[in-house]
């Protein structure tokens, strides 16, 4: 065999680099986020609910966005969604926003967690934060 | 292990039938997941066939009125303003008739007619060249008759500007939330553009929706009439049916929707011989 050694060597700094991210951040727990769902809009609500469930709603949000994306933008179907008898936009920025009115504490502290960047914020405009 | 051909199609025939049966399925569940949810109709929205607008050039006396208008448009779509001609983003401006309307002026035309600036808007035509040309679907039109933009698919590549004749519409050279109107005030019901796409007027569609008139129709004090153009009861047929109106372009076959009124009234007055 030639050059075994070197190839035998270059197998173990690849293994290690390849593994790095788990033994750099093994032991560490970064907190989970804990995101707020108390703004004065929401306070405000007799029944606190969502457009679909908490368990819904944390997995398929974007798919719910995109879906109304198409619905508003696409086939102009602007068919309101009710919960409790309240009326709500199918929209994110005078929809999810107008409850959710804190980005920072909500949208933002699992995004970051994830290390995800939806570009929904280049176009759409957040609410002003307020302290909640 | 050996197959013959016959086999081998058996196994890839079942293989795609499960295939596209299987994700059909997941997608059937997914689907009725996201849409379970109660939903009422949008019962407010304007609906038509097809939108157009008829424009009273005589209504529009001064520069005042006018800016009104297009200023109108421009704050609630939170259109930027660079004040400079390049980064220049605009979905309702003025021209000169000549630039309005080539081909149609004349040396003995009405010195006013000549000179007065042109309210100009996305025509929304019929055969829209843009969307022939759009390679992402981005422009589209829609069965109101809006040519709409869906900036969530726009890729920038800006064939659309180069085939609407009409100049109607405009590329975000920079990012529009620099601007500094847009920095002083945003519409916060409405979405800003980013850097990379191309914008235009949208027929307010997010007004109609609401069951509300165009802004710049809005703002015109009647200088404006918006309607629907299939319906011959409508406001806007019974204008074009009884004044003289022109629109522009019209040899390129774009049909637009944006009707202008031309002579009558105030330009019929002949003027005195000296
Ligand atoms: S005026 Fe231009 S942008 Fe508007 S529909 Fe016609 S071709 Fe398209
Ligand atoms: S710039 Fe955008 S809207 Fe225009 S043709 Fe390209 S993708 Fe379509
Ligand atoms: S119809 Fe709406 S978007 Fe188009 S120019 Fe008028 S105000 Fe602007």
């Amino acid at each position: 065999m030639y050059d075994g050694g070197k190839i035998f060597v270059g197998l173990i700094v690849f293994a290690a680099l390849f593994a790095s991210p788990f033994y750099l951040n093994m032991g560490k727990v970064s907190a989970k986020p804990e995101l707020k769902i108390d703004t004065p809009e929401i306070q405000k609500l007799e029944d606190k609910k969502c457009v679909e469930p908490k368990e819904l709603m944390r997995a398929e949000h974007m798919q719910i966005l995109n879906s109304w994306r198409d619905a508003v933008v696409r086939n102009g179907d602007r068919d309101q969604i009710i919960i409790s008898g309240h009326k709500y936009e199918k929209s994110l920025q005078n929809g999810c926003m107008k409850c959710h009115s804190n980005k920072k504490d909500f949208c933002d502290k699992c995004h970051n967690y994830m290390a995800v960047k939806p570009y929904c914020w280049d176009c759409h405009i957040a609410p002003k934060e307020k302290k909640s | 292990m050996s197959m013959n051909r016959r086999e081998f199609l058996k196994i890839a025939g079942i293989s795609t039938i499960a295939g596209i049966g299987g994700t059909a399925l997941a997608g059937g569940l997914r689907k009725g997941v996201i849409e379970a949810a109660q939903t009422a109709p949008n019962t407010d929205a304007l609906t038509g066939k097809k939108w157009g607008i008829a424009i009273d050039m005589s209504k529009l006396k001064s520069e005042e009125n006018i800016k009104r208008v297009t200023e109108a448009c421009h704050r609630i779509h939170n259109v930027p303003d660079f004040s400079n001609t390049k980064d220049e983003v605009k979905w309702i401006w003025t021209e000169t008739f000549e630039h309005s309307f080539p081909g149609q002026e004349h040396k003995f035309m009405a010195e006013d007619m000549k000179h007065k600036p042109f309210l100009l808007l996305c025509n929304h035509c019929d055969n829209p060249a843009c969307v022939r040309v759009c390679p992402t679907k981005a422009t589209f039109k829609r069965k109101d008759g809006i040519v709409m933009q869906d900036m969530h698919r726009c890729i920038g590549c800006r064939f659309c500007m180069a085939a609407c004749p009409f100049g109607a519409r405009s590329f975000n050279y920079k990012n529009p939330r620099l601007a500094k109107n847009l920095q002083e005030y945003m519409n916060p019901e409405f979405p800003t553009r980013t850097i990379g796409v191309v914008e235009k007027c949208t027929f307010c569609y997010e007004r109609l929706a609401k069951g509300l008139k165009p802004a710049c129709v809005e703002e015109s004090n009647g200088a404006l009439v918006f309607g629907d153009l299939e319906d011959p009861a409508s406001e806007i047929r019974k204008i074009l049916a009884s004044k003289h109106t022109i629109r522009r372009k019209p040899e390129l076959g774009t049909e637009p929707n944006i009707y202008y009124i031309i002579g009558g009234n105030d330009y019929a007055v002949v003027p005195e011989i000296k």
